[in-house]
């Protein structure tokens, strides 16, 4: 809403402030934190919204946590292991406290998992973590056993997802009682003290902790949707720290010495989805003289080869993402489990691309539209511009469309268009469950290709991939997922760009450690004295 | 009188319905909240279980009249997003949104009036001019760039003043109000600065040229003839005959100081109405925009008919009711 140039002024201005205002009176143990998305619901079941995961995790636990790196860590439970194929052990943690004192105990863990798939009018429900779970056996208050129908090995990163409520207060409790606090009661490091939506939510310590004492008495978290907001907010005092600081001002606010902004290689890929769904000529592509082809030209893996060679991953890492992006090899950055190391992302190499649209038979190329969202993936639209020039440059005649989300995302669903630019977070952390959901043979009974958009299919990554999901052993298993990985890529199922960096600023005496979830959560932010 | 309040309320029930059907066609047509609403990561069955659960499985005209049927009893739907009654969401806000847009109001009235007949008496003189082009400026220049100036001067620059949200508030007759308490009010003042100077503009714009012509008026000549105090002359003459164009612009501009306060909520993280339609409207959330839409056209239609009310006493030449509303616009 707000033109760059505007920003730019203001930033500019304000940059050449000497009184910052960061010496605004404001006790040094309460902090405000500007986020940059609204906060639906206190219920940590009732959607399954990043916003809402990461507030989450301020006020519940999950059995087992997440690092920043989304490395998998003990939570509530100390320890789990796989006793055979379909069956599961968690130990609990002892001596953990409710925020209202009651024990935390295996009951709470089993009600939690019946409460999750029941919870009513969910938008978007965490049945999808738990639903592998088939039977729950309590052997002591503090050792449960799951029982699986097939092997899941995802089980323990799934559960990473669930936070564990206590049944005492959560029994009667509707989603409006977790919002009005009545039963926002969990284990975490900081208790429910007001929640208005899109406006505030107010935390506060919970000194019993029983991972030891947080540096901060109080938390405000602001919902500033507009980012030149966040930014003055910061700037003036009114928040601490800020979430998703707007690229054109990173440069500017890093040379800031009463600022301190640190940034990360996010989960989030964005890459290009080519529709194969067609025989003939998909949506939105057509020969030179705009006549549908007899042919999908997304079908021919040189065609495939050659939209990736023709992008300059590093010019739009350079010139648009103002150097806040990495360019993509494949679906996650390869400090992630799953992911290989061999390879690299796509050599940008017109000619190489030109020649191999002349073999494929395209000597002159062909015509299409890009199609991409608005305002969805940090500077959308202009990535998809510079896409556009690239493919010019080696002969397709290209137009560019973009729509806002809420239209453009139904549309690439229903298969109405052919180049599609989208952007995939992994939240568990590994690559296969996000080849699972892009490049998969399309199999809804199966939750395969559940987001294949690009209806891509190969049975012999298909084999390797369910092969590697039922594999418990993590090394062997890490292995096939590789495998597959490089066959897929090689195969250009689709074409990945880069990743996000996702930054976060904050004031002077604070320090933030990044996180890869682009959550923000105010356990990561300490006193930097 | 009580006639005509009567039919002007048919009228505008007849409006309300037709506007419910084209928002619901509208937001129907733009497309399906689900994508937003289920995490990518659900399976086929969860998206269908979502669907089946918001209704949205049904054509379009079984679900416009189950939300008919339930508005006749005053139930507008619940949230898809925040499954609360999307009423109650707004209502939440709504007050807010109003004392923003009143505090708005009564500085643009505040200044604006006086400043205008200063403009219009002397037109000539240096402070006459200051205030037209002043004017010209406060017309001209955007919202948000006001709106970030100010922060960047009273928040940032000088931190007198908080840069977003609203302050403490306290409740009067059941509404939570924070210009009576100094925290609230220095939250209130710069948005309501920033969202009152184009009203501002207009109404010192109004004023100057009604007053212009009032006083080449023969009553306004005879009035000065008969040697009556300047005063009287201006605040009798002049002013209560050009207060029936003002008064009109008033209403109608406060309807939409109420219905577009979007930038300025925006840009100050002011907790109001505009900001949560246009949360819902990206999310596509039918139900609380279909709902924001019917409480603000039921605040322009009484609007309306306060400021048809008011003419009347204004100005004894305009009756009501004789024609349908004859001297309404």
């Amino acid at each position: 809403m707000i033109p760059r140039f505007i920003r730019r002024l203001a930033i500019v201005l304000l940059a050449s402030t000497v009184a910052l205002a960061t010496t605004a009176a404001h006790a040094a143990r309460d902090i405000s934190i500007g986020l940059q998305a609204a906060i639906t619901s206190m219920d940590p079941h009732y959607h399954n919204l990043s916003p809402n995961n990461s507030m989450m995790l301020h006020v519940f636990e999950g059995l087992i946590k997440r690092d920043e790196n989304q490395k998998l860590v003990p939570g509530l439970a100390t320890s789990w292991k796989a006793i055979d194929d379909l069956t599961w052990e968690f130990k609990l943690r002892k001596n953990v406290r409710f925020h209202d004192g009651s024990p935390l105990t295996a009951d709470d863990v089993a009600f939690t998992l019946k409460r999750v798939p029941n919870v009513p009018n969910s938008p978007s429900s965490f049945a999808t973590f738990t639903k592998p779970i088939v039977d729950v056996k309590i052997v002591d208050p503090h050792t449960l056993v799951f029982k699986t129908a097939t092997p899941h090995v995802l089980l323990p990163s799934d559960l990473a997802s669930v936070m564990i409520v206590s049944k005492l207060h959560g029994e009667k409790a509707t989603t409006e009682d977790y919002n009005a606090g009545k039963a926002c009661i969990g284990t975490g490091p900081y208790k429910y003290v007001e929640f208005i939506p899109n406006q505030r939510v107010v935390l506060k310590a919970n000194y019993g902790y029983w991972g030891g004492e947080e540096p901060w008495d109080k938390l405000t978290f602001k919902i500033l949707t507009n980012a030149a907001a966040r930014v003055a907010a910061l700037l003036s005092g009114d928040v601490q720290m800020i979430e998703n600081v707007p690229t054109s001002d990173i440069a500017k606010m890093e040379k800031d010495k009463n600022l301190s902004v640190v940034s990360k290689v996010s989960n989030r890929v964005i890459y290009v989805h080519l529709n194969q769904s067609t025989e003939k000529s998909p949506p939105f592509v057509f020969d030179k003289s705009g006549k549908p082809m007899d042919k999908n030209p997304f079908r021919d893996v040189r065609v495939r080869k050659a939209l990736s060679m023709a992008v300059n991953r590093d010019a739009i890492v350079d010139r648009v993402m103002e150097k806040k992006a990495v360019p993509a090899a494949q679906l996650l950055p390869d400090i992630f489990y799953g992911t290989s190391k061999k390879l690299k992302p796509t050599r940008f190499d017109p000619e190489g691309a030109r020649k191999l649209l002349a073999e494929a038979g395209y000597p002159n190329g062909f015509s299409m539209t890009l199609h991409g969202p608005a305002g969805r993936y940090i500077n959308d639209d202009k990535v998809i511009q510079a896409l556009a020039q690239f493919y010019s440059r080696i002969g397709i005649d290209t137009k560019v469309e973009t729509f806002p989300a809420s239209v453009y995302f139904n549309r690439a669903t229903n298969l109405e268009f052919g180049y599609m630019l989208l952007g995939w977070g992994t939240e568990s952390g590994e690559q296969a469950s996000a080849m699972r959901s892009l490049l998969a043979t399309r199999d809804p009974a199966k939750g395969m290709g559940v987001n294949n958009r690009g209806r891509y299919t190969n049975p012999a990554f298909d084999k390797l991939l369910e092969q590697a999901l039922v594999t418990m052993d993590d090394k062997k298993r890490e292995g096939l997922i590789q495998q597959a990985a490089e066959m897929v890529m090689g195969e250009v199922g689709l074409i990945p760009l880069h990743y996000e960096v996702s930054t976060w600023a904050a004031a002077k005496g604070f320090k933030y450690t990044a996180r890869t979830d682009q959550y923000t959560v105010a356990t990561s932010l300490k006193p930097s004295k | 009188m009580t006639e005509y309040i009567i039919r002007r309320l048919l009228q505008s029930s007849l409006v309300l319905v037709a506007m419910s059907v084209l928002v619901f066609a509208g937001v129907y047509a733009i497309g399906n909240p689900i994508e937003l609403l289920v995490n990518p990561m659900a399976d086929d069955a969860e998206r269908a279980r979502v669907i089946a659960n918001l209704g949205l499985d049904k054509p379009l005209w079984e679900q416009y009249l189950t939300f008919f049927k339930g508005a006749l009893t005053g139930d507008l739907g619940k949230s898809f997003v925040f499954n609360v009654p999307a009423v109650g969401l707004i209502l939440q806000k709504l007050p807010a949104t109003i004392e923003l847009a009143l505090c708005a109001m009564v500085i643009a009235i505040l200044f604006g009036i006086p400043l205008g007949l200063w403009a219009g008496l002397k037109p000539d003189s240096i402070a006459g001019k200051t205030i037209m082009a002043g004017s010209i400026l406060g017309f001209s220049l955007p919202t948000f760039w006001v709106g970030l100036l100010l922060i960047m001067l009273f928040s940032v620059q000088l931190g007198w003043l908080p840069s977003n949200g609203r302050g403490d508030t306290v409740n009067v007759l059941g509404f939570e109000v924070s210009f009576l308490t100094a925290d609230g009010l220095s939250h209130l003042f710069m948005p309501a600065l920033n969202l009152a100077l184009f009203k501002l503009s207009l109404i010192i714009r109004l004023t100057r040229a009604g007053t212009r012509e009032a006083l080449l008026q023969d009553y306004v000549k005879f009035a000065r003839a008969k040697g009556l105090r300047a005063s009287r002359v201006v605040g009798v003459h002049v002013l209560k005959n050009i207060m029936i164009p003002i008064v009109t612009v008033i209403g109608l501009e406060f309807g939409s100081v109420i219905a577009f306060a979007i930038v300025t909520e925006s840009i100050f993280a002011w907790p109001g109405t505009g900001k949560l339609l246009i949360d819902s409207i990206t999310s596509l959330d039918r139900p609380v925009i279909v709902a924001y839409l019917m409480i603000i056209v039921t605040l322009f239609i009484v609007i309306n008919l306060v400021v048809d009310i008011l003419y009347s006493v204004l100005d004894p030449r305009v009756r009501l009711g004789q024609g349908a509303g004859q001297g309404a616009h």
